[in-house]
């Protein structure tokens, strides 16, 4: 069966470890914040300049000085501290962000990934994804393994313009956990009940497939 | 040394048709409202506005929009305004594009006296076209060049008569940055107070970078995207 939104996040905190700084995109990535497992403390970043990112507010005490990047009313935690948007990047510039999730629209076999852009719709800008895809030591993607007409989102070349190239570390989908590697995407990881074929037929992209993969565990 | 000014109206004073504007803000959250709606009544137009956002319709930079005061946007990114996509699609307003933190560091580097610097952000996308591109630490890089103002307009929690800014919460974001690369900088407070009143520790803003200063009034600080638990 393939993963619910919810199921990839989870399986995406298992990337989580004590100590890590994280930023977190908008979507999937979100709701990876609401299974960092237990025993592990980690910083969320919001590039408008927040550490400590925390839940949403209780009723009524939502302020407008306090947002993240998807401009939701949040709050802090304590050890928490804000900052300038140059300070942010340089956070995420400079490399002391240790993990990204993020969405996309599609991913290659060689790392490259399209989020922000599709051609003949609204052009909404690209935000901080191209700074975060850049310049993040560990990339992991939030997606869908194929659209809702059934083609694949793992492919040889993207179709669609370009957030950054030769960036995308890891692939979280509905189907499978996967590695970007020299030779392809490395199958690590099956979604409980799908097979190696059904990933094969999904995946437009180089699928490189070594010995038995495991099914994910949550 | 009198860096107070009355109200929003004469703070924008020499703002003219066809000039370069910084407007802090990250969505609706830390942007100058009181000084938008004076530009707004001054009628000025064919601005170039470097935000990160454009506002929504019927507040922030989109009055502006609104009243077509705005010939070029320079933004990281402007969804949530559909007269912004109206006027994009008819032509009548030019956008340029720039990753997030390219924008800061731009304005920042504005501000400090870099004229330009290297950033991997962009490389091997639209945003590369025309670019220099050089490799530092084994990593394609493109060259970006400095932005300034003829006027940085920030809005800041607290402010004393010389200048001096302190931000509260996330609503630092953009202003911080553009504070220091403004021809001239604008800044309206939530609250005023005579100089020796805040704790230079705790300033964001030295007084230096700010050349107009006063308490705006009828603060609507609307939030865009109400989320509770």
């Amino acid at each position: 069966m393939a993963l619910t939104k919810e199921q990839i996040a989870q399986r995406i905190a298992q990337e989580l470890k004590d100590g890590y700084y994280v930023n977190l995109g908008i979507g999937i990535p979100t709701l990876v914040a609401n299974y960092v497992p237990e025993g592990i403390e980690v910083v969320l970043q919001s590039e408008n300049g927040m550490l400590g990112m925390g839940p949403f507010p209780e009723k009524g005490q939502a302020d407008a000085d306090m947002i993240n990047a998807g401009k939701q009313t949040v709050t802090v935690l304590p050890g928490g501290s804000f900052f300038d948007s140059s300070t942010s990047f340089a956070m995420i510039r400079g490399g002391h962000v240790d993990l990204t999730v993020l969405g996309a629209f599609e991913v290659t076999d060689k790392g490259d990934i399209a989020s922000w852009k599709i051609p003949g719709k609204m052009v909404k800008g690209m935000g901080g994804a191209m700074d975060l895809v850049a310049s993040a030591k560990n990339i992991v993607v939030a997606m869908q393994h194929c659209s809702k007409d059934g083609q694949s989102k793992l492919l040889k070349e993207c179709t669609l313009p370009l957030t950054g190239v030769r960036c995308v570390k890891k692939i979280v989908s509905d189907l499978a956990v996967i590695e970007v590697t020299d030779e392809g995407f490395r199958l690590l990881e099956r979604a409980p009940g799908v097979s190696v074929d059904e990933i094969r037929k999904a995946t437009a992209g180089r699928l490189v497939v070594e010995g038995e993969v495991p099914e994910m565990r949550f | 040394m009198n860096k107070v000014v009355k109200n929003a109206e004469e703070a924008i004073a020499g703002i003219a048709n066809g000039m370069t504007l910084m407007v802090g803000g990250f969505g609706l959250s830390g942007i100058p409202e009181n000084s938008i709606t004076a530009i707004v009544e001054s009628g000025v137009k064919d601005l170039t506005c470097i935000s990160n956002n454009a506002g929504v319709d019927d507040f922030g930079l989109g009055l502006l929009l609104q009243n077509h005061q705005i010939k070029k946007m320079i933004s990281s990114y402007v969804g949530e305004n559909a007269e912004f996509e109206r006027q994009l699609l008819q032509g009548e307003l030019e956008v340029e594009l720039i990753p997030q933190g390219t924008l800061a560091e731009r304005c920042r580097a504005g501000g400090a006296g870099i004229p330009a610097f290297f950033v991997s952000a962009g490389y091997g996308t639209e945003v590369a076209e025309g670019k220099e591109v050089r490799e530092y630490n084994g990593k394609p890089h493109l060259l970006e060049l400095a932005l300034t103002a003829d006027f940085a307009i920030v809005k800041a929690w607290k402010g004393d008569t010389h200048g001096n800014l302190i931000f509260r919460h996330t609503a630092n974001n953009f202003n911080q940055a553009m504070a220091t690369a403004g021809k001239i900088t604008i800044a309206e407070v939530e609250e005023l107070v005579p100089a020796g009143e805040l704790d230079p520790n705790h300033i964001h803003t030295p007084g230096i970078f700010v050349q107009r200063i006063f308490q705006g009034s009828n603060y609507e600080k609307r939030i865009e995207r109400l989320t509770e638990r």
